[in-house]
């Protein structure tokens, strides 16, 4: 890997601007997501999500297991206005 | 962490850093910004990012042009680049009464000195083409209303707090606040107590608890409200579109994603903040109607956060009655990040003991008591 690895495809984040965001102190997903962008584009994270999560724990010297990945959010897949606003009529939390 | 400071503020969000910020560039340095998860994790970071001047209170719209013009010189003065963009806002009239309301409002805005005036339809669709514009009967236009990234704002605050001196507790929850006679005295978090006589409530919809601590009942509701973001699509509008009628607003975001959200006059108060179906499927159809050509862009993510509602749309600031040492930067029901800057400042020089240059009496908490408030009916 070098600095110029893509690392989030979606919004171009680079590999050497993680690592320029955990030495910066950004070290949660979550964070990572809101300063770079990694994980709000099209794939939402699913591709990037533990990439990011391993470099996280590579650099801060935890277990890959105590790093959370970001909170996985609605729609489970990009979709169509047309077809969220047709969808039946029923409530779910 | 310090076990004693000038002043502890409780909240990592807009509101907190900026105050941090601007007390600090004041010389009242020897502050503690306590913040329960990472900075913007709250109300500020789930907002929508619009800037908007355009208010039906004195209030909301004073503080919030006084808002825009620091705004406008945020980036030269932390060094940092928060986005801060002016693409505008549109406000669709569709009902006589919503005509009759907006006119009062503009003439109260422009004798402020807004730039805001009423345009017809066909303007809207210029400003905002693909608008459907049928059944609307007018616009209010404010070009220099606008947009900036909350996330970066509060960060931008609070890199040049920590320069001046302050410090900044991440991932530390506030567990009680002690009181000695009448007085604040210390707060004590997950990782120890830290002895100070001054305590700000900067916390968003948690300020109501806060505040029980030492026995202050805010009229806070915290109430949640979602908001969901396309794929990026062709940028083709710069400008935020407001309905009250609908209950929605959306803009097109500058990377293209177009962010939308609408007030659910059926959500019940809580601290719920996942997201619902009924929103993405409501949401949907709203934007749909209003802008039909979006009808094949998808829906990348939704969210949700809280807003922390008063009685009269209008924050609390300042200190409160009964408790000395506890001042008060909340209620802002959904508009904290678009008025942090002016509201912020007001708040330092309060603190500092200067005279103020925005009077803030009327955001007092105790016009609760009175019975004599006026609701800012400008709100999604």
């Amino acid at each position: 890997m070098t600095e110029d690895t893509i690392i989030c495809r979606c919004e171009d984040v680079t590999y050497g601007q993680v690592v320029e965001a955990i030495e910066q102190g950004f070290t949660t997903t979550e964070e990572m997501k809101r300063m770079l962008r990694c994980g709000m584009g099209a794939c939402q994270g699913r591709t990037c999500g533990r990439l990011i999560a391993q470099i996280i724990a590579a650099k801060t010297g935890t277990s890959l297991s105590q790093v959370p990945l970001p909170t996985s959010r609605p729609p489970a897949a990009p979709t169509e206005l047309a077809i969220l606003a047709g969808t039946p009529h029923e409530e779910t939390s | 962490m310090k076990r004693r400071a000038d002043a502890v503020i409780i909240g990592g969000g807009v509101s907190g850093c900026g105050l941090a910020y601007c007390l600090a560039k004041r010389g009242f340095k020897d502050v503690v910004v306590l913040e329960r998860e990472y900075l913007a994790s709250g109300a500020t970071g789930r907002c929508g990012g619009g800037i908007r001047q355009q208010w039906s209170t004195e209030e909301n719209t004073k503080l919030a042009m006084e808002s825009v013009r620091l705004f406008g010189q945020l980036d030269e003065e932390l060094e940092y680049e928060t986005e801060f963009e002016q693409g505008g806002y549109l406000i669709l009239a569709y009902t006589d009464q919503e005509v009759e309301q907006y006119k009062k409002n503009v003439a109260m805005q422009q004798k402020l000195g807004l730039d805001v005036r009423f345009i017809d339809p066909k303007e809207a669709r210029e400003i905002a083409p693909h608008l459907n514009t049928e059944g609307v009967l007018c616009a209010t236009y404010c070009p220099s209303d606008g947009s900036a990234n909350p996330f970066y704002v509060t960060q931008a605050y609070a890199e040049a707090a920590k320069c001046l001196g302050v410090q900044i507790e991440l991932y530390t929850p506030v567990t009680n606040i002690e009181k000695r006679g009448g007085r604040i005295a210390s707060v004590v978090t997950s990782r120890g107590k830290i002895e100070t006589p001054l305590i700000v409530n900067a916390a968003g919809g948690d300020s109501v608890s806060l505040a029980k601590m030492v026995g202050v009942e805010l009229p806070i509701v915290p109430t949640r409200h979602e908001i969901m973001v396309t794929e990026q699509v062709e940028p083709f509008f710069t400008t935020m579109v407001i309905s009250f009628k609908h209950g929605v607003y959306f803009r097109q975001e500058k990377r293209g994603g177009i962010l939308m959200g609408y007030g659910d006059p059926d959500e019940r108060p809580g601290f719920d903040i996942t997201s619902s179906m009924k929103f993405l499927r409501t949401m949907s159809r709203k934007i749909l109607n209003l802008m039909p050509a979006l009808h094949r862009v998808k829906v990348v993510r939704q969210w949700g956060g809280l807003y922390d509602t008063t009685p009269d749309a209008l924050p609390i600031l300042g200190p409160v009655d009964g408790v000395e040492g506890f001042i008060q930067i909340n209620g802002f029901s959904g508009h904290g990040f678009m008025l942090a800057p002016k509201v912020v400042d007001l708040l330092a020089q309060l603190i500092t003991g200067e005279e103020l240059d925005l009077p803030i009496d009327r955001l007092h908490m105790d016009r609760f008591l009175t019975g004599e408030i006026s609701r800012d009916l400008s709100v999604v």
